[in-house]
């Protein structure tokens, strides 16, 4: 039964984690640009719906600004990188860094802002009358996840959305195809940046209750973790783009699940999160090279058995 | 149609490396002309296609397409007149993308993109009938990933990308080169065969002078960032290798011996 609430937990904040997932998917797969702006937008993501939930705003209009302001921090990110030719990993450092001040004055200098007025997770557990807070979670999050990909699933089949993923996987070419190729990476960074801010808005109402400042700390590393798990267990290259951007939220509840149940393992602590985290993506990113070096390996013994055999005839 | 009016390109400005690739170049194209251009490494050829296409900005000089300045236009902005193919193969499409989608990419090269669909089921026709030309059979793998072609196969697809929508001028920057000399030869092909039927005003690099000779109406010879030889029409079509040869070393002074064996 423990395994079953353990497994049902990780599901939950999985779900959450997933939005981010897809937002990571976008810039690092279709994008091909490595942005951490993502360490900055999620807890501002949080602090916007955190303030504003307190300051008695409604929280679906608190996660659709948060969304927003992700866009924001992702236009920053963008303008850095195409107008000033500054590279990704760079750009993406300095609106990080640049949004800790940002997060600390949205939430009026304190690490930590408890919400205290009624969220969405509240109002969905009186709308729907589920009990339990992990099930009512997984729920809200399957909508929520179902929604966003379906408009993603639409959007990237436009001319834009193709214009933007042909700008990733090469950019000469878009630009002999008359496509503006920095307008397309702003647009990408921030759907991308506004849908990590959606994640931090709805892990700060459904899982911590709070916005915290720190709480995007590895967050990338999070992101990355789900994306290359989801596509090493589900993803092939023909699959479609739907199917893929699933695969990016079975990936991220797999992760949670995989943390959920080391943390139950009593010789983990919960600040061993990163090294684990750590681990598991260098595992993830490596997998390849190791397949490769087994498929070598077993070449080279076959070889070798048949030299032998052939060594063999000869003699007798 | 096209003018280039003393144009000058340097790189490395102000450093030892510094390197006056184009100098004073003029050319004035025509509409309908298919002019091959030839020279040494380092003559300039590259650089002017990438002057036209707007890759680079020149220092100075003027670059003027149907009576409108485009010198300071930007790359992206030109691509509504300009059909390209690249020398490398893997530049002129998109690999993770399939066959059909890359060219619904080139059939908006002129139009302004929005929320419409990126491809539709009226268009594939269309993309049927002209990949079934391209007598390749790439029309029944419409949606394979260009990835998985050849480099003869993507350079034919590249070269449908860059004309289904009829360009005002198509730059060829030795599009052959990459290829092996078989395929070469079906891709030089095809490239004539759909230049002359919808009449594209058309620039061709090229490294090999019998090529040069044979195709088009207009050669030119270009060796230190301008033209050194021209010629066209009948003169062009009585040319010999041998002729183009000793034109280069006339013109720079024997420096061309060096050349030589890599231009013939």
């Amino acid at each position: 039964m423990s395994i079953l609430l353990t497994f049902l937990s990780g599901t939950a904040e999985g779900l959450w984690w997933a939005i981010l997932t897809i937002g990571v998917y976008i810039t690092y797969r279709l994008l091909d640009f490595a942005d951490l702006t993502v360490e900055g937008s999620l807890p501002l993501g949080a602090a916007v719906t955190a303030v504003m939930i307190n300051a008695g705003v409604n929280p679906i209009l608190a996660v659709l600004i948060s969304f927003l302001a992700g866009c924001a921090a992702g236009f920053s990110t963008g303008i850095l990188n195409t107008l000033c030719k500054i590279p990704p990993i760079l750009a993406g450092i300095l609106t990080m860094i640049a949004l800790y001040s940002v997060n600390l004055r949205i939430m009026s200098d304190k690490a930590t802002v408890t919400i205290t007025s009624e969220t969405l997770k509240e109002q969905t557990m009186n709308l729907l009358k589920i009990s339990n807070v992990n099930l009512n979670s997984v729920v809200i999050g399957v909508i929520f996840c179902a929604v966003i990909i379906a408009v993603l699933y639409l959007f990237f089949g436009t001319e834009i959305g193709a214009a933007i993923r042909a700008t990733g996987q090469n950019k000469n070419m878009s630009r002999a195809l008359g496509i503006n190729t920095n307008v397309m990476t702003v647009i990408a960074l921030m759907i991308s940046n506004g849908l990590v801010a959606l994640s931090g808005s709805l892990i700060a109402q459904f899982d911590y209750g709070s916005a915290i400042v720190t709480m995007g700390q590895g967050s990338i590393v999070i992101g990355l973790a789900s994306v290359i798990i989801g596509e090493v267990i589900f993803c092939h290259k023909d699959h479609n783009f739907a199917y893929k951007l699933s695969a990016m939220v079975f990936g991220a509840i797999i992760y949670r699940c995989i943390i959920a149940f080391a943390l139950r393992i009593n010789i983990f602590k919960a600040t061993d999160l990163k090294i684990m985290t750590a681990v598991i993506v260098a595992f993830a990113l490596s997998l390849p090279v190791i397949k490769e070096k087994l498929a070598i390996r077993k070449m080279k013994i076959a070889h070798i058995k048949e030299n032998a055999a052939q060594e063999g005839k000869k003699h007798a | 149609m096209l003018d280039l009016i003393s144009v000058n390109k340097s790189f490395n400005i102000g450093t030892v490396n510094e390197k006056h690739v184009l100098r004073n170049l003029n050319l004035h194209i025509d509409d309908g002309d298919f002019i091959t251009v030839i020279g040494g490494n380092g003559a300039g050829k590259s650089t002017m296609l990438n002057v036209i296409c707007g890759a680079y900005i020149p220092e100075s000089g003027k670059i003027i397409l149907d009576k409108t300045d485009i010198t300071y236009f930007s790359e992206w902005q030109r691509a509504k007149f300009l059909g390209r193919v690249f020398q490398d193969p893997m530049m002129g499409t998109a690999p993770n993308m399939q066959i059909e989608e890359n060219l619904a990419l080139a059939f908006r090269r002129t139009k302004r993109r929005g929320l419409s669909w990126g491809i539709t089921e009226r268009e594939k026709e269309i993309y049927h009938t002209s990949l079934a030309k391209l007598g390749l059979g790439l029309e029944n793998r419409m949606t394979s990933k260009v990835g998985l072609l050849s480099g003869g196969q993507r350079q034919a697809v590249t070269l449908l990308m860059a004309t289904i929508q009829r360009p005002r001028l198509l730059l060829l920057d030795e599009h052959t080169a990459a290829l092996d000399p078989k395929t070469a030869a079906k891709v030089l092909e095809l490239t004539n065969e759909i230049v002359t039927q919808n009449n594209l005003t058309t620039i061709m690099i090229t490294h090999n002078m019998k090529d040069a000779i044979n195709i088009g109406n207009r050669l030119i010879m270009m060796h230190e960032g301008h033209i050194i030889y021209e010629v066209s029409g009948e003169e062009k079509r009585n040319l010999q290798v041998s002729d183009l040869l000793k034109k280069f070393e006339e013109a720079s002074n024997g420096e061309f011996a060096n050349d030589r064996m890599m231009l013939s």
